[in-house]
């Protein structure tokens, strides 16, 4: 005798132990299977485009970094990028160099949250994430070293960086690269095997190839699915043409390679670093810009392989000093475009993996 | 390295079957009749030799006689860009074609596109407000919206 | 081009609605709350005495603040690096972040507030049994920070919540924020539970 059923809807509301920010879904059941899903944007929505209207280019730089603020490194370079390609400033080879190296180190710590994070959601509750976090404070500190802050840290400007290295920031790091392949491979090692991790993201929320390329995912999500795409590689920017890494690249498309991936970009990240190291320059660290900055009329788009995906500018110039239009191509908004599909007909505890596994930022999704 | 194609070289393509459809090809970037926006993007993703197959991203800027909405694409295969354009000339109640049956990706983009600017986008499936409360007075990202009020 | 739609509720309705309890929301905290500390500033007299009770009762409640997880933005990773093993709040006993607000003491409020998250905020500081505490944690907590006059942004906490202490920074280090709770247990400690009737 077939069971009789009604389904029912369940709110996983905005503030969750588990969402990664205000993030809410409102979710269509029938027993604990999941039959439809409807994601609610605008929890976090401050207005940033707007702001960065009223304000002048070089003010903007901060917002950058309230964007995706885990990984705040790396957003102030396309928005960079952006606009010396509009103003036709030239950047030093040392300070190429400083934002190669901070960016790459960014992406280790993002993808050591990313990691810690997934590993909460799945139930070890706390502990490899307090394991990450120690590697986490020793990569901040070296980032305070260099420019004062440990979250948000405007450290890009036209033209350069802020500040150069003080002299103890080369030996620390290169201290910290000898020991970080042996922690990676530690909790690899801890995680990778194991059987409660393999049974619950191995096969699940699997995105298919063609769906990724359709719905513009982009990052860790993007090559999970088997699409060999990275923008350092595509359109290499800065001076990533001068360093030699590969690109891991999954197959199957679920939440188990979507961890695996981030495990292996963080062992590559760790080889352009030590190449950087190597090849940096000696040299002046910013080349001067007029204080108060009018690009001439026009237009502008940059985009980096940010940790999360594609992260772009779009800047439009009317001559004066604030901008006319500055739109963020925002990746983790447009990588979600295909969560309805990833976890319809999984069940509720899986639909909480499968989010995670994506690795969104909500200051991104919102803007 | 991603080649950007000159709008030129894809306008010569174009001219061929969509002759009275450009209205003008800039430098780098290639503007379109917003009516015939669905014809063009459906023959730049299955021409093979263009396979304009990746969104990249949507936007919206308010020059204030008109809107532009500015399109991103990419070639995944061929390893080159191109930017589109397309004005919409009317301000009470803006509408242009919808490219979600292309491109699953401009779901989001243009739902955050009606809610900011106020542009509709017809034959979407899902065209309502995504960051802003239902309720809301107006569209922020206008021009003539003033903000801290 | 139609996506099927297998929702048993309406979504334009639930929509609609929840934008009614926002604008209504917004037209009501015009004013800022005011904080609640006027009692620390009585006369000598009667806020030096307390009852032996009064001590036990204060020094229980401030030795272990269980704070109610709530954290919209950036500071959240501060508030959590602090809980983390390097600057560690569990010696102060407030290792545990309550996930149900019932059974939480303390909210520190981690991130800019919206006027679309600003009824849920306000829904929880509700739902939290007495007696609680409010931490403004940040310049976005203090008056909407960098993003102030911005058109969805709150202008600070104290428009929709009463606030005790406010931590300045952006984000504050995590050093500042474990300051800000010295204060709160500071002012706990002055608290009084029984008033005395005046013979």
């Amino acid at each position: 005798m077939a069971l009789k059923t009604e389904p029912f809807a369940i709110n996983l509301g905005p503030l969750h132990p588990s969402t990664h920010g205000v993030f809410r879904m409102r979710a269509t059941m029938d027993g604990e299977v999941i039959v439809d899903l409807e994601p609610v944007f605008g929890y976090l929505h401050r207005g940033i485009e707007k702001l960065a209207e009223g304000r002048t280019y070089k003010q903007n730089i901060p917002f950058t970094d309230r964007l995706d603020y885990i990984s705040s490194m790396s957003n102030g370079l396309p928005y960079v990028m952006a606009v010396e390609k509009l103003a036709g400033i030239a950047v030093p080879e040392r300070a190429e160099y400083l934002r190669v190296i901070m960016a790459e180190l960014q992406r280790i710590v993002n993808h050591l949250i990313a990691v810690g994070t997934l590993a909460n959601d799945l139930g070890a509750f706390q502990t490899p994430f307090l394991y990450m976090f120690r590697e986490r404070e020793r990569i901040i500190d070296l980032f305070e070293m260099v420019c004062g802050q440990r979250l948000l840290y405007n450290y890009m400007r036209f033209g350069g960086v802020s500040h150069d290295i003080p002299d103890e920031f080369l030996p620390a790091l290169k201290k910290l690269l000898n020991r970080l392949p042996g922690f990676i491979a530690e909790y690899d090692q801890l995680l990778a095997e194991n059987e409660i991790l393999l049974a619950r993201t191995k096969g699940i929320g699997i995105l298919p190839k063609k769906l990724a390329i359709n719905s513009s995912a982009s990052g860790p999500v993007l090559r999970a699915s088997g699409v060999k795409w990275d923008i350092r590689k595509a359109d290499p920017y800065s001076v990533y043409d001068r360093f030699e890494f590969d690109i891991p690249t999954g197959s199957a498309g679920d939440c188990y390679d979507r961890y695996r991936i981030k495990i292996a970009e963080m062992l590559q990240s760790i080889r352009i670093i030590e190449q950087a190291i190597e090849q940096l320059p000696p040299g002046k660290v910013w080349n001067k810009v007029p204080l108060r900055l009018r690009p001439p009329v026009g237009e502008a788009f940059a985009h980096i392989e940010a940790p999360k995906g594609e992260l772009g500018f779009y800047v439009v110039s009317d001559g004066s000093e604030k901008p006319y239009r500055f739109h963020v191509r925002a990746s983790t908004l447009i990588n979600l475009t295909a969560l309805r599909d990833m976890i319809v007909g999984w069940k509720l505890a899986d639909a909480i993996v499968i989010f995670g596994s994506i690795d969104i930022c909500l200051g991104e999704v919102d803007r | 390295m991603t080649l950007a194609l000159t709008a030129s070289e894809i306008a010569t393509r174009l001219k061929e079957g969509f002759a009275d459809i450009i209205v003008e090809a800039g430098p780098d970037s290639l503007l379109v009749k917003s009516e015939s926006l669905l014809d063009i993007a459906s023959f730049l993703k299955t021409e093979p030799g263009l396979d304009f197959n990746y969104l990249v991203h949507i936007t919206a800027v308010d020059y204030s006689d008109y809107f532009e909405l500015v399109y991103h694409l990419v070639s995944l295969k061929h390893n080159h860009n191109l930017m589109i354009k397309a004005r919409c000339y009317d301000r009470e109640a803006p509408t242009v074609p919808s490219l979600v049956s292309l491109w699953r990706g401009a779901e989001l983009q243009e739902r955050e596109i009606f809610d900011l600017m106020g542009i509709r986008f017809y034959g979407h499936p899902n065209m309502k407000r995504i960051f802003l409360w239902e309720g809301f007075p107006g569209h922020p990202l206008r021009r003539d919206f003033a903000n801290g009020a | 081009m139609e996506i099927e739609k297998r929702y048993i509720y309406s979504d334009a309705e639930l929509d609609s609605h929840e934008g009614r309890l926002i604008e209504e929301l917004k037209k009501n905290s015009r004013q800022i709350i005011p904080d609640p500390d006027e009692w620390l500033s009585e006369e000598l007299q009667q806020n030096v005495l307390l009852t032996t009770v009064d001590a036990v009762l204060n020094w229980a409640r401030r030795s272990a603040l269980w704070p109610v997880i709530s954290f919209p933005a950036c500071c959240a990773f501060e508030l959590i690096s602090t809980a983390a093993s390097r600057f560690d709040i569990s010696r102060f006993g407030m290792e545990i972040l309550r996930a149900s607000p019932r059974q939480a003491d303390l909210m520190i409020t981690a991130g800019t507030l919206t006027w679309k998250m600003a009824p849920q905020i306000k829904r929880l500081y509700d739902q939290m049994a007495e007696p609680k505490w409010v931490i403004a944690m940040g310049a976005c907590g203090i008056s909407g920070g960098v993003f102030k006059g911005s058109y969805s942004v709150v202008p600070g906490y104290n428009r929709i919540v009463p606030v005790d202490v406010y931590v300045p920074g952006c984000p504050p280090r995590p050093e500042a924020l474990l300051y800000g709770i010295q204060m709160l247990r500071q002012k706990i400690k002055k608290r009084k539970s029984f008033v005395e009737e005046k013979k």
